[in-house]
């Protein structure tokens, strides 16, 4: 190996598209969607599905032959591959971005913990037909931060060979297009006991149709409110045995393979966040520089710190903390595509981004002055959708914590 | 394909780099800091890991062939030892890489193996920066102005490393008509060329460092660097500016590193204080940033590599400034977490603090 920072032409090219498709399908819909939460990006998701269905489909084909990865992409260039067309969907409207038809988390989960022939058979969907999306339910009234505290609990009833779940998830993002609105799934994580904390968690795949699935409440948001964000109500709803998620260890009372494997999608979602977070803050960022350009402002790299505006000084400040974190993202993604654990770097790029992000949008909305704060202008609504990400799939400060642990070598006990 | 994991070659070196300034450099690195100076037989020792030769091709006297992303590996172990040490350490290549990058054919055969061959660290040094409160690189006050084949230097220069001892000084300086910004190339002793008091900085202690005066300096056209086509100053910059940000990351991660250590074993109200959040969260910031810094270096050292022709100021100047700012944050906190500890001079990481400082002002000290 070599330090490199190469990106395959065949990434590049796939990115190259997907700007045109943010271009001329999400941008101009951007506005309308934030102003009408709860409708659809139907262009989007049209011009998605058949991408999306038949990589999906090759995926499959590749996993049943029992190839794991196409040969020509090398050690394997997926997750790099997936930040970069994160970036630059988020880049289009990161709300839109969200209702991929994909199997998006549930999709993440299932990769990480689920056996081959679990994936065979609950991403097939994902491969034919009309759009589909996955989702996944973690969270509850009373379990954020805290995933160990779920109380949605799962029993086991021998004489049909079932789960029966029952509890409420919260904040799922595209549950109700995954049960609702189309034949997709939703990996819900449930307590088989409720006192073992992290021994007790285990996923379960819930197919649409199931009966005792109901959707509650759907969210109305601060932004990313083309995204679907809905409450999940488990009462007495039965799952096959076979969608316990995972080898038969995972069963096993007393196994925190679950919680690993929760932890382990962490590792492929996070790095997934920060891409977004970042694809946000380019967007308001290029924007910003665009205006500032046509008033005569431009950004002079290596110009004595006397001569700079606040404003220029400002604009240098904020690229360089947005390609600080989209190395960061790129690394934790990348070490995942070489097989390397990257618990620490997906945290390190989750907390970096989502301030990052935070610091950029706002701070264009600022110097864009009154046009800024004008909904005329996607500025302030890329500052209220970049926020997001440094709350979901663990806020910043949980992930601070995860990185604190891991420099420090101390256990959840250790270090609270 | 994207890997942020050096070559076996690379590693060695580092590692090679690593013990050295471990076994040699901290050990000497506070007494250095008070005594202005550090043992000339520990610089002797860093140049013998032969970083610089390693990065010269062979037609030149060198073994290897240039690597900014190897030199800015090299740059960072070499600084968590020490900064003045490293910058001492890697005098030479602030002459060599630039007539390397820039130089004609004929000034690379004739000075690349003097510095490349030589047993002992051969004192070759370069004057970029100049007194006052803000440094324009790009409009240095010192003038070239051409006269029959020659250029009379004049102007005042600071910061300059080993000055007195320096067989041959890089002097940088504007066209006085045409405004553009060339090296050229002044023997030790030339004549209106004379080297002032020694600095004395807030930190990198133990390096020398001098203030240059220089009174019509007379230069032969052909000892301007790049000859009659001009010295490619941009791309010697952008070498600069990447090899301070790997410096900067250098010092960085000595002062996050023993804050760690220390937060660990430091116990306060019956626990080590780095089981505080207050601290951990500190520690992890820290952790963070200085991943950060060396992820942007190592882009721009990258960028320089594979794409040499190319325009690399932007990036360069975002590493360096990424990196300069992380310094600071990093070391500052380091200072803050051993409390009345960190201030005092007994604990490193004050003196980390005044070296990080220094980021801001710095131009030209070093090059990959």
């Amino acid at each position: 190996m070599a330090i490199s920072f190469q990106i395959p032409e065949r990434v590049l090219q796939e990115r190259e598209m997907l700007k045109s498709v943010a271009e001329s399908l999400m941008r101009p819909e951007s506005r309308y969607l934030d102003e009408h939460e709860h409708e659809r990006p139907h262009a989007f998701i049209k011009a998605m599905w058949p991408i999306l269905r038949d990589q999906q489909a090759k995926a499959l084909q590749r996993l049943a032959s029992g190839e794991e990865k196409p040969k020509r992409e090398g050690a394997g260039i997926t997750y790099v591959r997936l930040v970069i067309l994160a970036e630059q969907l988020s880049w289009g409207d990161a709300g839109q971005y969200l209702c991929m038809p994909s199997p998006l988390l549930a999709g993440s989960a299932i990769e990480a913990i689920g056996t081959t022939e679990q994936k065979l058979r609950f991403l097939k969907r994902f491969a034919e037909g009309e759009p589909k999306w996955g989702a996944m339910a973690m969270t509850e009234p009373g379990a954020g931060s805290d995933t160990s505290a779920i109380q949605t609990t799962a029993t086991f009833d021998p004489e049909t060979n079932e789960w029966v779940l029952n509890g409420e998830k919260i904040f799922c993002t595209n549950g109700k297009l995954a049960l609702e609105e189309s034949d997709g799934i939703v990996v819900v994580w449930a307590t088989v006991d409720r006192s073992a904390g992290r021994a007790g968690m285990k996923p379960f795949v819930v197919e649409a149709g199931t009966k005792g699935v109901k959707i509650g409440k759907v969210e109305i948001k601060h932004g990313i409110r083309a995204s679907d964000t809905a409450s999940i109500v488990l009462d007495n709803a039965r799952i096959p045995a076979e969608n316990l998620l995972g080898s038969p260890e995972v069963a096993q009372r007393e196994s925190t393979a679950g919680f690993k494997g929760a932890m382990a999608t962490f590792d492929a979602s996070r790095p997934m966040v920060a891409a977004s977070a970042i694809g946000v803050g380019r967007a308001a960022l290029e924007f910003l520089k665009e205006k500032l350009a046509e008033h005569g402002v431009q950004i002079p790299y290596g110009a004595p710190y006397h001569s700079l505006s606040a404003v220029q000084r400002d604009v240098i400040e904020m690229e360089a903390q947005l390609k600080a974190a989209w190395l960061l993202t790129l690394r934790s993604a990348s070490m995942l595509d070489h097989g390397l654990h990257n618990s620490l770097e997906a945290s390190m790029a989750k907390v970096k981004a989502g301030k990052v992000v935070t610091q950029v949008t706002q701070k264009a909305v600022e110097l864009l002055g009154t046009m800024g704060y004008s909904r005329e202008w996607l500025v302030e609504k890329w500052m209220r959708d970049g926020k997001i990400n440094d709350i979901y799939e663990g806020t910043g400060q949980i992930n601070l914590l995860i990185v604190a642990r891991r420099i420090l070598g101390y256990t959840s006990r250790e270090l609270q | 394909m994207l890997s942020f994991t050096p070559t076996d070659e690379q590693q060695m070196l580092v590692d090679a780099i690593a013990k050295f300034a471990l076994a040699d450099v901290r050990p000497h690195a506070h007494s250095a800091d008070e005594q202005n100076a550090f043992p000339p037989e520990i610089i002797q020792k860093g140049w013998e890991l032969g970083i610089l030769p390693a990065s010269i091709p062979e037609a030149y006297g060198g073994f290897g062939e240039h690597s900014a992303v190897t030199n800015v590996l090299a740059a960072e172990a070499l600084a968590w030892g020490d900064l003045a040490l490293a910058l001492a350490v890697m005098l030479p290549a602030i002459v060599a890489t630039p007539i390397y990058l820039s130089g004609t054919e004929e000034q690379k055969r004739h000075i690349l193996p003097q510095i490349a061959t030589a047993a002992k660290l051969p004192y070759f040094s370069a004057a970029l920066l100049e007194p006052g409160i803000s440094f324009d690189a790009n409009a240095p006050r010192t003038t070239a102005a051409r006269e029959d084949g020659h250029y009379l230097i004049s102007g005042e220069k600071c910061y300059v490393p080993f000055a007195p001892e320096a067989q041959m000084l890089l002097v940088y300086a504007r066209d006085s008509q045409s405004g553009r910004v060339d090296g050229y190339l002044i023997e030790r002793g030339a004549e209106g060329l004379s080297i002032g008091q020694r600095e004395k900085l807030m930190g990198i202690r133990a390096l020398p460092t001098y203030r240059v005066q220089l009174n019509n300096v007379r230069v032969a056209a052909s000892h301007k660097l790049g000859g009659e086509a001009g010295t490619r100053y941009q791309r010697i910059l952008s070498h600069s500016r990447t090899a301070l940000a790997a410096l900067a990351v250098g010092v960085a991660r000595a002062a996050y590193e023993y804050a760690r250590d220390y937060a660990k074993t430091r116990v306060q109200f019956g626990v080590p204080i780095a089981q505080k959040q207050s601290i951990a969260f500190m520690l992890a910031e820290m952790a963070i940033e200085v991943d950060a810094a060396r992820l942007m270096t190592w882009e721009a050292a990258w960028q320089l590599d594979s794409d040499p022709e190319g325009d690399h100021t932007a990036e360069s100047y975002l590493a360096k400034e990424y990196a300069a700012k992380a310094a600071l944050f990093v070391t500052d906190c380091a200072v803050q977490i051993l409390g009345g500890h960190g201030y005092i001079r007994e604990h490193p990481v004050e003196r980390w603090l005044r070296d990080a400082r220094g980021f801001a002002a710095f131009e030209g000290l070093a090059v990959v």
